[in-house]
């Protein structure tokens, strides 16, 4: 494995709003663990709240976990501090959702593109025109600055600068949900094709499932924090094992007409807990349609129901 | 009967831009009509253009409501027939609800807006139309302010606030597009009830076509300002003409059928 992260923590201190004494915590992420392999698509899927992105912020090491570990390229990244950190992000960078907010307005593209040498205290060994060429932009965009760029643009120098150094692991935060639909397609075959001529592998975190099934190997499904399945892609899609699975994919709307009239809807009651005050047991059981008194009084662990599939629910649904 | 008909709509802001190029479009009484495109495509301005919510534009054309003209119709007009006749359901219900009062006293004003009532009656109606957009415990939920809402929960109070006057017509702009996929499937799950419940026509304005396929019965498709294509779901599905919905349809992964190994793309590069 490239990387393996065991039992990630992150808890978040709350404060009370007007003495701002710590009024308790919130607990983001609830004992993640996840392995992303040479040259595969980890999907990480979720709505909103369930802890995606600060897993994302955990294995890129830009949060430090409350407990738990991350071995990357033989090192437990989880207690590293940030000097020791610096060799390690060569190989593990990251692409943001907002492809405006995360480039600097007052940098040419090149500047920023330079970014990663000299925070490694590097000099450029790929001039910005070459790596703009990487990910379909031109030359002489080099001197121009981001707002004179399209989302759609503004994303492909995110890439290009997460590119720069070569790196092995590329952690991707909704990279394509600030886009349109027609460019969000660009961007997907886009790393796809980066992925098969630089054997990168790429953390894809997304609440998109068609986006994540159209780019990933294996796919973790999060709900509040924890995630409750795992398995190949396809296995997921043709035979989704938690019900919360099911429910999630029961409520993407196909761009079909006949399908939607006559499939079978789970619509979920309710919204999602808040996770300042997680139902005791299993955390789905609020919504899950066939909740007794096992899932009230014990969490399921994640475990291995069949070769490469693991649920967090005491009932799954048999699957082939 | 044709309940709302718009013909050769141009608008036109005043830094020269053409938003709306030409539009014409049929909604009858109790259907579903699915606006869709990309941003930019003009279809929230469109829905601006017929509630007369664009004062700093050029809009030219027909807009025909019920048999009234609205294009000539005076400002006060206007507001008697938006909310009463016309409703609209935004994107974004914390921007259209005002934090400093509760629910149920924002959909009494809009209610008392239209009718001669006192306060006790309309928050009765308030209430009611909480109980009817499957808010829990309405009677109690009434008192909360918006932020004490979730995200799925203030979009319910936007469709009762929109529903409590029995328009005939519901303007939905992108009204599941800030919320979560299982919170989206609750909405419009809750409008596809409204709607055989109540006959009202709802223009479904948004750009994902999944949504359209679950709810429209007529679609068009908006790029550039213009109509590229209009029928009902079933043939723009199935046999889109134009090049622009086939590569609409074909860009989006979807969660089920075969997986193309790069998506078709929609001409010109971001």
């Amino acid at each position: 494995m490239l990387l393996e992260a065991r039992n990630l923590v992150k808890r978040f201190p709350v404060r009370h709003a007007l003495t701002r004494r710590q009024a308790g915590h919130i607990t983001a992420v609830d004992g993640v663990s996840l392995d992303v392999g040479p040259g595969e698509t980890l999907g990480l899927v979720g709505e909103s709240g369930c802890g995606k992105s600060t897993v994302a912020k955990l294995l890129t090491r830009l949060e430090r976990p409350t407990s738990g570990s991350i071995h990357f390229a033989g090192r437990d990244l989880a207690g590293l501090d940030e000097t020791a950190l610096r060799p390690v992000r060569r190989d593990l960078q990251m692409v943001f959702q907002d492809p405006f907010s995360s480039l600097n307005p007052r940098h040419t593209v090149r500047q920023i593109l330079a970014g990663p040498y000299r925070y490694q205290g590097l000099e450029p060994d790929q001039p910005a025109e070459e790596l703009l060429a990487r990910v379909g932009l031109r030359p002489e965009h080099a001197d121009r600055h981001p707002h004179e760029f399209s989302g759609g643009q503004a994303q492909r120098i995110g890439i290009a600068r997460a590119l720069a150094l070569n790196p092995k692991l590329v952690v991707c935060d909704e990279p394509v949900s600030a886009l349109d639909v027609s460019v969000q397609a660009q961007i997907l075959n886009l790393l796809r094709d980066l992925q098969e001529q630089y054997g990168l592998s790429y953390l894809f975190i997304a609440h998109d499932l068609g986006a994540v099934r159209h780019i990933s190997t294996r796919i973790a499904v999060m709900y509040l924090g924890s995630i409750v399945e795992t398995a190949d892609r396809d296995a997921l899609f043709a035979h989704p094992a938690h019900p919360y699975t099911r429910a999630l994919l029961s409520a993407v709307p196909l761009p079909d007409p006949d399908l939607e009239a006559s499939r079978e809807r789970i619509v979920l009651h309710g919204d999602l807990p808040s996770p300042l005050d997680p139902p005791g047991g299993c955390r789905f059981r609020t919504r899950c349609p066939k909740p007794d008194e096992l899932c009230a009084a014990e969490r399921p662990r994640l475990r291995t129901i069949a070769p490469g599939r693991q649920v967090a629910c005491h009932y799954p649904e048999r699957t082939p | 009967m044709s309940l709302l008909t718009v013909r050769d709509l141009n608008v036109e802001f005043r830094s020269g831009v053409r938003a709306v190029d030409g539009l014409d479009l049929d909604l009858d009484a109790g259907r579903v009509l699915g606006v869709v495109g990309e941003s930019g495509s003009g279809k929230s301005v469109t829905s601006l253009a017929v509630l007369g919510l664009l004062r700093d534009a050029r809009v030219s054309g027909e807009i025909r409501f019920a048999g009234r003209e609205l294009t000539a119709l005076d400002q006060r007009s206007l507001r008697r027939l938006r909310g009463d006749r016309i409703a609209m359901v935004f994107q974004d219900p914390l921007s259209c609800l005002n934090p400093y009062y509760s629910v149920a006293f924002q959909i009494a004003e809009a209610y008392r807006a239209h009718h001669r009532t006192g306060r006790r009656q309309a928050h009765r109606v308030a209430v009611h139309m909480l109980d009817r957009v499957g808010i829990p415990e309405p009677e109690r939920r009434a008192r909360c302010y918006p932020h004490e809402f979730s995200g799925g929960m203030r979009q319910r109070v936007m469709i009762a606030m929109a529903l409590c006057l029995e328009p005939d017509l519901l303007i939905a702009d992108e009204p599941t597009t800030a919320l979560d996929v299982t919170v989206q499937a609750q909405i419009l799950q809750l409008l596809r009830e409204l709607r055989k419940e109540s006959g009202t026509a709802i223009m479904l304005i948004t750009h994902d076509m999944g949504v359209v396929a679950g709810l429209a019965d007529h679609v068009v498709v908006m790029h550039q300002g213009r109509a590229v294509e209009r029928g009902p779901v079933r043939d723009v599905f199935h046999r889109p003409q134009q090049p622009y919905t086939r590569g609409l349809l074909a860009c989006v992964p979807r969660i089920d059928g075969p997986l193309p190994d790069r998506l078709p793309t929609l001409g010109a590069t971001t």
